[in-house]
């Protein structure tokens, strides 16, 4: 095949994988619309559910501190959903993982078009990152029922990808001297995994202040928010992810740091896209650290991961088009 | 609120209040606090232009903004990196850190010294608890307990005969010391790479040695520390430079982007061994005390000026400085040696020349058709004797040579083999040939090692702290409703909440399988 073929086959996936998502985005809001009702039905049963297990405080304790990474959260079983939201959860999983093949395809597609690791400009860092943050999504789903972080997974990646093809594209190119190195597939390709995971992290973030706000208030509007995870294993979730991505971010750092000295002589330049790497790893840091701070609220410390995510925002699609410095391979 | 004021409040002597100062530095959140304060303070370093990394376009922004521009300079606002206040941070953060750190340290250090603690009377108060009634007598089923600990690598001790105390995790809080440990080594290599590196840059043409010594560097920054006259006695010959430029893609960007540039040099070391040696971006020549790094090239063309009997006064490949991606290139031509006025040339070098009504340009990077276009200067060269770039003209003392035609400018244009004859019996000059240059950077950084050591153990350090669990776990045994049985309970004590210790418990008893 021509490198022309397989730009337009790459291309054509990122767009059905677009169309894919939408529908599995579509899905997924069914999904969770649907879980209302039973809700207002289930809500009977739990009254007396919990007068029964009101003298055991002990085991309601110990339930509450099930593994927060690998154990269902969802309060109410599958058994308990309606079918129709239950058929909307298994179209839009399947959706998803369709959506997920696509845009490996597309990924992959484009790596045989440019003859080199795709990662050399903004629109294959975007098409990179959708990949990873919908592989880990799908990963994580195997071992845990995540049908209710669907649409807060695949809504993002969706932008994502509509900015890609639309603002961030670029023709296939060679690299510029300076990025050819062993080092891109290291550095970017974690640096792009890290992203993806703290969008994740992102996501349950905002949701956690949503359920925590939703849980405080005296008297609680009906949404699919209660059918969630509660606050506290939302704000669980949040942390777990955040400590995956972190160290990882921290190796983007490092790798680029050692890179650095290879392509531009020294480790660190103060490069603007340094400076924001740093202030993103700093933000973090203090948001682990504002969660192992007593006397500080959770509600806060997540406000601080936010802004991070805030931060990864303003790096890539702010210093990349708009600063000057040695990190301009935007393509743009 | 008379009500507050009339609270006796206990009266802090000046050991107190330092007492107190410290406490707050050190305590949690005042390190956040700094934290946060440091990722606000490193972000003006990225949107204002930075003196140490592009002077010109810093003095052009303080030039641009009048008002601004030096109230910002005083504040430090083009040296975040160098200015007090980005250190008072970072310092007081690494004061606060190594406050929290040494008392941790020493906690650590007795906890892994000393047995677990005594099991607490009432197990079920713990976060997480079992009870069971197994077969098997009192001290059995707490030998078999303690077996299971131990082979899950937990520290047990037996304060008394019914019960166990196990602890593990104690890499957590090692790996979270770590961390903070190799923070400061982190900064530590940095101020070490700081006042003992330096770095120079030279510019060096096609056929022409570079010797290490520090009259040859075009400019040179030491460390504070440094010896500058104790550089190595190495020498560099450029023999030859490959660029490569895009010349197939069509999209708008591309077309003439760079694709590669390689410089084949010989290397002379201290000894005198000569070899073969090439430096490619990313792939920078190890000299041993440093390394060079092609960061940069351009073109020097050949030029000769002669006098009125054709003497040759000047020859040399002349360094063009590159403008923009099209190697639009400045430079200049000093001839002192010419009688009875000096000579100066000033212009542009084009490798792809264009001269239209944006001026001389190129429109391509590669040499396709090199154009010199030079305007000639008479007068003094060196009128105040002070030291001037070698790239440009100072023209203060100096008059343009006229045109021939009357022009109040001599204008010169020159393609590779022209000789252009200067009016008056002022001699001549030729364009010869087309050379390149490799701009060199040559940098030897002491701490970069201490550095990466120290971040490879701080990444080594955040991983076991986040992942590693610190548990405590107690056994009680006791006597059963009827002899032969025994009443085991467990219980669990997880620091920063721990969903796997129903779990862990689970796993412990599971050694007590088939006795239930």
């Amino acid at each position: 095949m021509t490198d022309q073929t397989l730009a337009e086959l790459s291309n054509l996936a990122i767009y059905s994988a677009m169309v894919v998502l939408t529908l599995a985005m579509i899905a997924d809001a069914v999904y969770l619309a649907r879980l209302v009702p039973a809700r207002e039905a289930a809500q009977e049963g739990a009254r007396e559910r919990e007068l029964v297990t009101a003298g055991g405080a002990a085991e309601a304790d110990a339930s509450d501190a099930a593994s927060a990474l690998d154990e269902p959260a969802t309060p109410v079983g599958r058994d308990a959903e309606p079918l129709g939201a239950r058929k909307a959860a298994g179209i839009g999983w399947t959706l998803t993982v369709l959506g997920t093949v696509l845009v490996v395809a597309g990924v992959v597609l484009r790596a045989l078009e440019v003859h080199r690791w795709p990662l050399g400009n903004m629109y294959e860092f975007a098409i990179f990152g959708a990949m990873f943050v919908l592989l880990v999504y799908c990963a994580w789903s195997t071992r845990r029922d995540l049908r209710w972080l669907g649409l807060f997974v695949v809504t993002p990646v969706l932008l994502n990808l509509g900015l890609a093809i639309t603002v961030w594209y670029t023709d296939a190119s060679e690299l510029m001297p300076s990025l050819r190195s062993v080092w891109l597939a290291i550095h970017v390709t974690v640096a792009t995994l890290s992203v993806a995971v703290f969008t994740i992290g992102f996501s349950l973030g905002v949701m956690y202040l949503i359920q925590d706000r939703l849980e405080t208030a005296t008297d609680r509007p009906r949404s699919f928010m209660s059918r969630l995870p509660d606050a506290r294993a939302l704000e669980r979730l949040t942390y777990g992810v955040h400590i995956v991505a972190f160290p990882m971010w921290t190796f983007t750092v490092i790798a680029g740091a050692i890179w650095a000295r290879q392509a531009w002589g020294s480790y660190w330049n103060w490069d603007p896209k340094e400076v924001w790497s740093f202030v993103i790893w700093v933000v973090y840091a203090a948001y682990l650290h504002a969660r192992a701070t007593t006397g500080w609220k959770r509600q806060n410390a997540v406000w601080i991961a936010l802004v991070g995510y805030g931060c990864i925002i303003v790096n890539f699609a702010v210093v990349n088009v708009f600063f000057v410095g040695q990190h301009s391979y935007s393509g743009l | 609120m008379s009500a507050r004021t009339d609270v006796a409040q206990p009266r802090l002597g000046p050991v107190g209040w330092l007492r107190w100062t410290w406490r707050q530095l050190t305590s949690m959140r005042t390190a956040l606090f700094l934290l946060l304060l440091l990722a606000i303070g490193a972000i003006p370093g990225s949107t204002f232009p930075q003196r140490s990394i592009d002077p010109a376009r810093t003095t052009a922004w303080i030039a641009d903004h009048p008002t601004a521009g030096p109230v910002l300079d005083r504040l430090g606002f083009f040296e975040v990196y160098a200015s007090p206040w980005f250190a008072a941070i970072y310092l007081l953060l690494f004061v606060s850190l190594i406050g929290c750190v040494l008392p941790r340290t020493r906690i650590l250090w007795h906890q892994a010294r000393s047995a677990p603690p005594r099991a607490p009377r009432r197990l079920d108060r713990l976060a997480a608890h079992r009870e069971e009634t197994v077969d098997g007598e009192v001290e059995e089923v707490r030998e078999r307990l303690r077996v299971a600990l131990k082979r899950r690598r937990y520290r047990v001790h037996a304060h008394d005969a019914e019960t166990l105390s196990a602890e593990k995790g104690y890499l957590r809080e090692t790996g979270n010391l770590v961390f903070h440990v190799a923070l400061i080594g982190v900064l530590i290599g940095v101020a070490w790479g700081h006042l003992l590196g330096w770095k120079g840059d030279v510019i060096v043409p096609v056929g022409k040695t570079f010797a290490n010594t520090l009259s040859r560097y075009d400019t040179f920054n030491p460390g504070p520390w440094v010896d500058v006259n104790a550089l190595d006695p190495y020498t560099i010959t450029l023999d030859r430079l490959d660029a490569t430029f895009e010349t197939q893609a069509k999209s708008p960007g591309q077309f003439g982007a760079p694709r590669d540039f390689e410089a084949f040099t010989t290397f002379t070391d201290a000894d005198g061994k000569s070899e073969p040696r090439s430096i490619r971006v990313n792939h920078p020549l190890e000299t041993g005390g440093g390394s060079v790094f092609l960061l940069g090239n351009g073109y020097a063309p050949v030029i000769t000026v002669r006098d009125g009997e054709g003497t040759v006064l000047y020859s040399d490949a002349t360094p063009f400085l590159p403008q923009d991606n099209n190697y639009t290139s400045v430079g200049a031509v000093k001839v002192p040696g010419a009688a009875p006025k000096q000579l100066g040339f000033a212009g542009f070098f084009l490798p792809t020349g264009v001269i239209d009504d944006q001026g001389p340009h190129s429109i391509f990077p590669d040499s396709a058709d090199p154009q010199l276009a030079l305007t000639a200067f008479e007068g003094d060269l060196f009128p105040s004797g002070s030291p001037q770039s070698v790239y440009s003209l100072d023209t203060a003392s100096m008059t343009a040579v006229p045109g021939k035609d009357g022009a109040d400018q001599l204008r010169i244009l020159l393609r590779p083999g022209e000789t252009y004859a200067l009016p008056d019996g002022r001699g001549s000059i030729t364009f010869d040939s087309v050379e390149r240059f490799a701009g060199l950077s040559i940098r030897t950084d002491p701490g970069k090692t201490m550095t990466l050591v120290a971040s490879l153990l701080m990444l080594a350090g955040l991983v076991a702290s986040l992942v590693i669990r610190r548990r405590r776990l107690f056994v009680r045994v006791g006597p059963g409703p009827r002899p032969g049985r025994t009443v085991v309970s467990v219980g669990g004590l997880a620091k920063d909440d721990d969903e796997g210790m129903p779990d862990e418990i689970a796993a412990v008893l599971s050694a007590l399988e088939g006795t239930r």
